[in-house]
């Protein structure tokens, strides 16, 4: 029989595909059923924010950081808010430091049941996201609450937060912590000793230590591979060194230590969020720097320097002094960082905004390589990849 | 981490690097390292692997622009030491002609951010294996986080009946571009108010 040539097959994934969580294309050159390339195309949600943010004041940049990461918007205002506090000196009172807190860990629960409940529709397992979405849905709606919005909350604001918690709210959030765990545990008997979510799951998109660090993992991508490292117990910001919660590890590295990871990380979040509502202390929620914050709506009907101050304050902004600094929160995905350039106007003059997702997106081709093709889903699923901040 | 701690790291930096670091800083509670451009690898490359930095983790790549300056780029590298749990930034200065090594060799992780730094500056690093485009629309032309690039840019699309496709045309745009930047025009505006132009000429 004659020789024959056989060439590797070239699939492209996506960019319409319901299991690249967004408009990622990859072009996937397959060995049989293997993966031997990987070459991510990535951009097809690209906004140009940075760009926009050179040319918009500082407050007016804050709303498109709720349009990055659009899953959990307020964590990605809160690094934005910290790197202008930074540059400002400004100082925050406790309880928007609580509020802020507060809000970022409901952040987080939102982004894990996306993730999660996503991850297992993509593996084959459809009940959990019927189950969670409805829990997410009430998370919302305590977003809508604080800010009068569901998705965009624009509500962070340099030198406190916009407003204060309207009355009943935080006793609704509590009573909302005590029925959740009921449904983690629903969701955990559904997935964890599931035999097909194992065989999809375990020891697929294996990453050693050492791996992780050279492609620059955080977050939940680097705890599963057992590296204990959190910002917010490593590099506390706002109140997390007052609060008491456990860092959540891994130990294998692959995509099942990392779902279980984020089911650990939600209790905790829980843990976190019942703490915060219990120590909060009353008092402003925003700073009473004149030249940071707003004057108060009461002040400006009888003060005329307040009305001057709110005047000045959304017309021609605030200065930023010069310089140069770098912020970062634990977002849910990973380090979420903002490294801010202010040349000493009511603009920024640069604003990289540091995805975690991109950089653990461009690990892609090293984690699928020699996988099955129906890997790829389950490694780009754990990963946690969300185009807003990816393409920015 | 206390500011003295910072200070001593950026000496010890500095004396282990004595060719290739310009100068160290701190501000704002950060250390920054200005270094020669030629020899950025051997300073990632000495960050990550010195003892007493352990500089691990490449968490940004990303470029500035300052066209005045003869040099117009920036790059800004922050790296983070979990072992120090410390952060530096290293920064070198490009300009659109001169390549900068590519630091690919050090961290694997920097691929990706180089070809957006390439992407958006036009910094072109030599030796990167891909230096694709990364977030622009395929076959994109300029680098638009330049300062000197239009916010509207240069095209725009549509979908056109005739030739049943995507097309790109020119931006036209129904009124001029209008920059507010609301700054006081008694304390801080730099440029001459519409219609105060007479009053210069005039004037001199």
């Amino acid at each position: 029989m004659a020789e024959v040539d056989i060439k590797n097959y070239n699939l492209n994934f996506g960019p319409q595909h319901p299991a690249a969580h967004g408009v990622l294309r990859m072009v996937l050159e397959l060995d049989g059923e293997l993966i031997e390339r990987v070459d991510c195309h990535i951009g097809l949600l690209h906004r140009g924010t940075e760009k926009l943010i050179e040319q918009k004041q500082y407050l007016q940049a804050m709303p498109y950081f709720d349009r990055l990461d659009y899953v959990a918007p307020m964590n990605q205002e809160h690094a934005f808010v910290m790197a202008i506090e930074k540059l400002l000196g400004a100082e925050v009172p406790l309880r928007a430091q609580y509020i802020r807190v507060l809000y970022s860990e409901i952040g987080r629960i939102l982004n894990h049941i996306l993730n999660l409940t996503t991850h297992a529709m993509d593996v084959g397992a459809m009940t959990p996201i019927t189950w969670l979405f409805e829990e997410r849905e009430k998370l919302m709606e305590f977003y809508e609450r604080i800010s009068g919005a569901r998705f965009h909350a624009a509500f962070f604001r340099p030198g406190g937060v916009h407003q204060d918690m309207p009355d009943g709210l935080a006793e609704d959030i509590l009573a909302w912590t005590e029925t959740y765990p009921q449904m983690i545990k629903d969701v955990e008997t559904l997935l964890i000793d599931n035999r097909i979510f194992k065989q999809r799951n375990v020891d697929i998109g294996k990453v050693s230590v050492d791996d992780a660090l050279a492609w620059g993992f955080t977050g939940a991508m680097l705890r599963g591979c057992g590296v204990p490292w959190d910002l917010r117990r490593s590099q506390p910001y706002e109140v997390y060194d007052k609060l008491d919660f456990n860092i959540a590890i891994g130990k294998n590295g692959d995509c099942y230590d990392r779902f279980m990871l984020r089911i650990a990380e939600m209790k905790e979040s829980l843990k976190i969020i019942r703490q915060c509502i219990n120590d909060m202390p009353t008092g402003p929620v925003m700073s009473l720097d004149n030249k940071i914050a707003p004057p108060r709506r009461a002040d400006m009907k009888t003060s005329m320097e307040a009305l001057i101050h709110h005047f000045k304050h959304y017309t021609e902004g605030f200065r930023v002094p010069e310089g140069e600094v770098y912020a970062a929160v634990e977002a849910p995905k990973g380090e979420f960082g903002v490294y801010l350039v202010s040349d000493g106007s009511n603009r920024p003059y640069r604003c990289k905004i540091r995805a975690p997702g991109f950089a653990h997106l461009q690990a892609m081709e090293f984690m699928c390589k020699g996988h099955q093709l129906a890997d790829a889903p389950a490694v780009l699923g754990a990963m946690d990849i969300v185009f807003g901040e990816v393409d920015r | 981490m206390s500011e003295k701690a910072l200070y001593e790291l950026g000496e010890h930096i500095a004396s282990k690097l004595e060719n290739e670091v310009i100068g160290t800083s701190v501000t704002f509670g950060e250390l920054t390292i200005l270094a020669r451009a030629e020899h950025i690898q051997k300073v990632l490359t000495v960050l990550r692997d010195d003892a007493l930095c352990l500089f691990k983790q490449l968490i940004d790549l990303c470029g500035v622009d300052y066209p005045d300056r003869a040099k117009r780029f920036d790059v800004v590298y922050h790296l983070l030491s979990m072992q120090l749990n410390q952060r530096v930034r290293v920064k070198i200065q490009a300009d659109a002609d001169t390549p900068v090594p590519s630091s690919i060799d050090v961290f694997p992780g920097a691929g990706w951010f180089e070809r957006e730094a390439w992407d958006m500056y036009g910094i072109f690093f030599a030796d990167h294996p891909d230096l694709r485009r990364m977030l622009t629309d395929y076959g994109f032309r300029g680098h638009p986080l330049r300062k000197d690039f239009p916010v509207s840019g240069h095209v725009e699309v549509r979908y056109c009946e005739d030739e049943k496709r995507v097309i790109q045309e020119p931006v036209s745009l129904r009124q001029d571009f209008r920059d507010f930047d609301f700054m006081s025009p008694w304390e801080s505006a730099e440029y001459i108010l519409p219609g105060d132009e007479k009053a210069e000429e005039e004037g001199a």
